[in-house]
């Protein structure tokens, strides 16, 4: 009993410094959530800290910020805009990418070795030495400013990553699986379907949630190959462009930023566990 | 002699291609191709030697890119690597450990532009007479202090704060890899040390860290290469205003802004020559892997 109780309080501090540092890194987001929903007159008046003194007066709340920024500023566009760009954009490197890993873990060919190590070299090429010639072809083919275009520059800078990763995992197979359906008379391209890639699920999510929020809060790829057009810009460069234009209107800032943040966010609550293995997947095992 | 799967010689290009055409489109090519037009001008008609790299080492702006991006690997890196070991280390001895790193690793989820936006509104300014609505400076003014234009105030501390938000961004990352590493070491081992008298804070110097070197370095890599590139942080707080300037944004600014695609070129190729080092320290990572396998 007594030694318990000196446990806590020996613990006191460590419990302190913990709670510290978790709430320093909650509280900025909490401040963005209050206020987007506060009213313009409210937000110039006060920080958003003071609807803690009476936190369940409901008439001090308003959804009117969402209204003007989904309807009237374009965010609903938006949304709708970087939808349409990730969705295919994380479809169409996993399925590329998982053939290519496949073919290097399990498959020989002369040069599979030196192919592997241009791979991983290619990992950390800055996107920045691709740009201008890439956007020079994008103009000439016409898709500069297309969400085709986007689709395939997200899948050509995503499958160094994703490839590795898949790899990584496809390689760590046991051998014997192949062995026996080969023996069996499988084709390889059987062997993809029926065995790799179910038994590669757990690899395949980590790389989808991925791919789906590196596209989903991409700006810079976004920015040179879509431009901001409404039509067909993302949330992060229209964003981007109304902290310049509505700097001072915390209310519709905070609400659009928060349109932006809603679906990672419950992406990432959800499955959390395969975006850490993913992360660890990728830099520990490399 | 690893097993493979028996197939025809096409096969396995047939399985790769795709990826390879992509690749080469993507990156392999325009590589090559931006390293060529660095010594071309402005729309890369003509020849101009090592001009556009001259202007690099030279121009006023692009020098002090350079001094905030240095800054930037100086601050970012030991910051976000000791924070996620420190907050592995202690969230381990709680248990409400998951929520925790939670909290931390959340800011990993949503785009740096939605965390320029939730960090601007931290740092937002008004003059005294005003209520200070930025969190910031409302605890200054409770403390009877004036409030501060933070993402003004050149160049020490608006660069700090926007280094700032790169940890609060980054340091989850390196917390959950720090933490699988620090999770893997022996219990016996911290017990031991523990039944021999030694304190805590001795375990975490003499046996702690030195087992998670290897991590450490893997992590501290890592994140170089991300600072060295940081780019959408400074683009939506302060555009590169009031001395904040970064490579990467230069270069956006020279492409997009002025249409220099040869000076553009140039600080892209720069930007590869630092980040060089690294990509040789990943391909010998692999080649250890490989000899292990």
């Amino acid at each position: 009993m007594i030694k318990k109780l000196v446990s806590v309080f020996s613990h006191g501090p460590l419990h302190l410094v913990i709670i510290f540092v978790a709430l320093i890194w909650i509280l900025p987001s909490v401040g963005l959530l209050i206020t987007s929903f506060r009213s313009s007159a409210d937000v110039a008046a006060s920080g958003w800290w003071t609807v803690f003194e009476h936190p369940f007066n409901f008439t001090r709340y308003t959804l009117e910020n969402y209204q003007e920024v989904i309807l009237k500023i374009g965010i609903g566009r938006a949304f709708l805009n970087t939808l349409l760009i990730t969705i295919p954009a994380t479809i169409i490197p996993i399925l590329i990418a998982s053939f290519a890993a496949y073919a290097f873990a399990w498959m020989e060919f002369p040069g599979r070795r030196f192919l592997f190590v241009i791979l991983v070299g290619l990992l950390v090429v800055p996107l920045q030495m691709t740009m201008i010639p890439v956007l020079r072809i994008f103009n000439k083919l016409g898709i500069a400013g297309t969400f085709p275009g986007i689709w395939f520059a997200h899948t050509g800078y995503g499958l160094p990553l994703i490839i590795y990763l898949l790899y990584n995992f496809i390689s760590g197979l046991p051998s014997e699986l192949f062995d026996s359906s080969s023996i069996d008379g499988a084709t390889p391209f059987q062997i993809f379907t029926r065995m790799v890639i179910p038994l590669s699920l757990p690899a395949l999510a980590s790389v989808t949630i991925f791919q789906f929020l590196w596209v989903w809060n991409d700006l810079l790829i976004a920015l040179v190959y879509l431009g901001g057009t409404p039509a067909v810009a993302p949330l992060t460069v229209r964003i981007s462009a109304l902290v310049g234009s509505y700097g001072q209107d915390w209310e519709l800032l905070t609400a659009a930023a928060f349109v932006s943040m809603a679906l990672p966010l419950v992406l990432f609550l959800g499955l959390q566990r395969y975006f850490v293995k993913g992360i660890l997947a990728g830099s520990v095992k490399g | 002699m690893k097993f493979v799967i028996h197939t025809k010689k096409i096969t396995p290009w047939l399985y790769i291609s795709p990826a390879a055409f992509l690749l080469f489109f993507f990156l392999v090519y325009p590589s090559i191709n931006t390293v060529y037009i660095s010594f071309f001008n402005y729309n890369s008609e003509i020849f101009i030697g090592i001009k556009n790299y001259l202007y690099c080492f030279t121009n006023e702006i692009m020098l002090s890119s350079f001094r905030n991006n240095a800054l930037w690997v100086i601050l970012f890196v030991p910051l976000t690597v000791s924070l996620g070991l420190i907050i592995a280390v202690l969230a381990d001895r709680v248990k409400y450990e998951s929520m925790v790193k939670s909290i931390i690793f959340m800011p990993m989820a949503i785009s740096f532009v939605g965390a320029g936006v939730i960090w601007k509104f931290v740092y937002a300014y008004r003059p005294v007479s005003a209520a200070q609505t930025g969190i910031l400076n409302a605890v200054r003014s409770f403390f009877q202090l004036e409030p501060l234009p933070w993402l003004i105030i050149r160049p020490w501390l608006n660069n700090f704060c926007l280094v700032m938000v790169g940890v609060w961004i980054w340091t989850g990352f390196c917390m959950v890899i720090l933490s699988a590493s620090y999770k893997g070491i022996p219990h016996e081992l911290l017990e031991a040390a523990r039944v021999d008298g030694a304190t805590e804070f001795k375990i975490f110097w003499k046996i702690i860290l030195p087992l998670m070197k290897p991590t450490v370095a893997v992590v501290a890599t890592t994140m170089t290469i991300n600072v060295l590139k940081v780019f959408d942080i400074v683009y939506v707080m302060t555009n590169g205003n009031f001395n904040t300037e970064v490579v990467a944004n230069r270069m956006y600014k020279e492409m997009f802004i002025f249409r220099n695609y040869g000076r553009a070129s140039a600080i892209a190729v720069i930007l590869l020559m630092l980040i060089i080092p690294m990509i040789i320290i990943n391909i010998q990572r692999f080649r250890e892997q490989e000899a292990i396998r």
